[in-house]
Parts: structure tokens; sequence; C-alpha cells
């Protein structure tokens, strides 16, 4: 998709409007990052719901411009960190069933020390 | 449908900012990108962006007002994809920060229990139980069985003299190790549960007994128990409450065990006793009180 079909996109929503030179600054400041091509950029789908989601952050949420760098770096850590928790995880699948059963328990109680017992009185 | 004013928690009367303020705080809570492992959060900002639609449009929010519309606006909210089913899709690193390699080893190594860098190696983790045992256990050593949750069970050895809240650490008896890493450590908390009649100043016992006036006053050999069965003891005459007796070597390891008497008058009334006391003038005539600091006035 190019930029112009991308700002025509957002034309035909119903609450949302974006400037052309808007999304060129926005691609300028790097929070989205299209392909580029010949004269202008190709957008694919992860960057179209990207420039929605940047869109939905400054005008649904009205998000400070100069505080969106902070919001889209945290929001990428954290789908980072859910691809790498989603890797482990399948790393874990393949572990004896003791083991698995361990770090689920302490994953989900982390106050907890793994195999916390009462000895007999 | 629900009412757009629930949705947005307006009030009928209020003006387009209050409705737009309320959007903004309702759409920074449940935004699907910032929930994305939040599956109900999708219906949840469409019903919330449906509202916000139809009470921002003036021209819909009166039609609605009167009645000529219902609360779907009757118009189609088309289905939009959001950042979250790319960017929480695997594969997709297009977006993603990387995380300084380093940074994951220590988490990791935190998270397995402190193991070296070894990638995918690392020790098991420690297992902690806590054991309860009597006091007389604790002095003298013993040896007890505990099972594991997983249905192993562990012999116990806790040496004599052992404290309340000391913890002992069994090599190699905690979780299996991931990869080739070595098990983690069984460490057992001690709990000692109190003696009502032995009681612990380091390696030295002490125990309180009762005695009779007579026994104080002519002197007696006592049975008396200690931590390793009993032991006759020698009270010499002109004993009283608060005199200590040493039994040397009956403590824990090297420790002695110490008798503090302590004088009981007999139960019933003794008017022979009373009888002799009117009678008797002390050889040694003393005031116990003489030496008591101050009138009972002042701070001593």
């Amino acid at each position: 998709m190019r930029i112009t079909a991308v700002v025509a996109l957002f034309a035909d929503l119903p609450e949302a409007d974006l400037p052309e030179a808007d999304l060129v600054a926005w691609i300028e400041r790097g929070w989205v990052r299209p392909e580029p091509s010949e004269h202008d950029w190709v957008f694919h789908e992860i960057d179209v719901a990207r420039v929605r989601l940047i869109h939905d952050l400054r005008h649904g949420m009205d998000v400070k411009e100069d505080a969106i760098p902070l919001v889209l770096s945290l929001l990428d850590q954290v789908y980072e960190l859910r691809g790498t928790l989603r890797s482990m995880l399948r790393a874990l699948e393949a572990q004896p069933s003791s083991v698995r059963d361990v770090i689920l328990d302490v994953i989900r109680h982390p106050g907890l020390e793994a195999g916390a017992l009462k000895g007999p009185e | 449908m629900k009412d757009p004013y629930q949705i947005l928690g307006v009030q009928r009367g209020d003006d387009s900012a209050a409705i737009r303020a309320a959007y903004r705080k309702l759409a920074k809570i449940h935004h699907p990108d910032l929930n994305p492992g939040k599956k109900e959060a999708a219906e949840r900002f469409k019903e919330i962006s449906v509202a916000y639609e139809l009470l921002s449009d003036a021209d819909k929010r009166a039609k609605f007002d009167r009645g000529e519309i219902d609360a779907s606006g009757n118009e189609v909210h088309r289905e939009r994809p959001f950042y979250r089913d790319f960017g929480d899709a695997p594969g997709h690193q297009k977006y993603r920060r990387s995380i300084d390699p380093d940074d994951l080893d220590s988490i990791f190594a935190q998270a397995f229990g402190g193991g070296g860098g070894q990638r995918f190696t690392a020790r098991g983790r420690d297992a902690h139980y806590t054991l309860t045992i009597g006091f007389l256990d604790a002095a003298n050593g013993t040896t007890r069985r505990i099972s594991l949750p997983e249905g192993r069970t562990l012999d116990v050895r806790i040496p004599a003299g052992v404290l309340d809240g000391h913890m002992l650490r069994l090599k190699g008896q905690g979780m299996p190790g991931l990869g080739d890493g070595p098990p983690g450590d069984a460490l057992v908390e001690i709990a000692v549960a109190p003696h009502p009649l032995f009681h612990r100043e380091g390696d030295d016992i002490i125990i309180e007994l009762p005695v009779t006036v007579a026994e104080v006053v002519l002197g007696a050999s006592l049975e008396v128990p200690t931590i390793k069965g009993k032991v006759r003891l020698t009270v010499p005459p002109g004993s009283g409450t608060g005199t200590r007796l040493r039994l040397r070597g009956r403590g824990i390891r090297q420790g002695h065990q110490f008798v503090q008497l302590h004088v009981v008058q007999p139960p019933g009334e003794e008017p022979e006793l009373a009888e002799f006391l009117k009678s008797w003038t002390p050889r040694h005539p003393f005031n116990p009180r003489d030496g008591l600091p101050g009138a009972g006035l002042e701070d001593a």
C-alpha cells in the first residue's frame, strides 16, 4: 500500500482523518517504518496497523506528541518480551513435567519458593 | 445494545468536552494494543468507540436522544486489524526492540537459581522446606524423614544442639538442573518447639525445680530430669529459692545443666509448723529487705 492509499484509508474511517504531512513526519521520526521504494514507501499490514495505533494514541487518547516515542518504545519492549516468553515456554514444553511444574509454580506465585512445604509438627 | 451514555459513564446532559474526556480515559485503559494479552479488550474498545462515535456527532446524538436511531447508530462499524495482531505474532521482528543478550542472561540466571553464564544450562533451584522438631530432638540430634511433594523421601540428619531457625543445606537434593546443570540443594529450615521444662542458654540447659521447705533446709538427694534422662542431684542443706545447682556435662555437647530451686509451700495448713515458727528465734536474725532501694517513691 502506498502512502496516498494509507491516507485515503483514514479518510474513509468514520472517526479519523490523517494528514499526509503527519504520516510523513511519523516516518521521518522512525515511529513507522514502511519499506522504502523509489519515490515513497510501501506499507505492509503491520505498518498500517501501527499507523492506526499512533493515530489512536494521538487523537483517541490525546497522548502528547513528545510522549509518543516513550509509549512506542515501551510497547515494543512488551511485544518483544512476549515473543521471548513464548519462545521460552516452547522450550519448556520439551522439559520433563516436574521441571515445567516447578517453573510454572514460581511464575504463578513469584513470592513463593519452589516446593515450599511444612514439615511434620 | 447497551446505552452509549452508560458505556462511556456520562450523563445525558454532559457536553461534548466531557464526553471526549470520558472516551479518552476509557480508550487509554482498553485499547487492544495496550492490552496484547487480553482478548476481551477488542470487544470493549469497539463498544467504547461505537458509543463515542455516536455521542461525539451532534447530529447523531440528537437523533439518538429523540429515539430516531438505535445505539448502534445504524452504522456498520468496520472490523479493523489492531497492531497487536501483528506485533504479537511470532516472526514479526520489525518493530521489536532487541533485548540485550546480557540482560536476558541475567534474567535467566536469576530465574534458574543463579547458575553460571552457560546458555540453556542451569543449576536446579534450591528447594525449601521447614521441619519442626521437639526440643529434646534438637538438643540431642536425630534423623528425620521428610516426604517431598514429588513423592521422594529425604532423610535429614539433624546435628545435636541445632538452634531454632537453623538452615540445613543438603547438597544436590533440590530441584533437577536444566540441561547439563547440576541439581539444586535442599534447604531445610529447622523450627524447634519449646519445652515446658527445659530452656536453653547457649549449650547450657536450665530447668526450674520445685522443692519443699524441708528439702532445702535439710538438704536432699533428688531425681531430676535432664535432656539425656534422669540423674540424681544433691541439694545441699541451707539452699533456697533461686539457688542454682550445676549438673556438670549434662547440657548440650560440652554444656551443663543448671537446676534453679523453687521452694513451694505445703498446700494445706500446717499448724505445727506455724506453732514452731512462733517460738523460733533465728540464730542469725536478718531482714531480707535490707538493701532494697529507696522507700519506693523515687526511681531506683
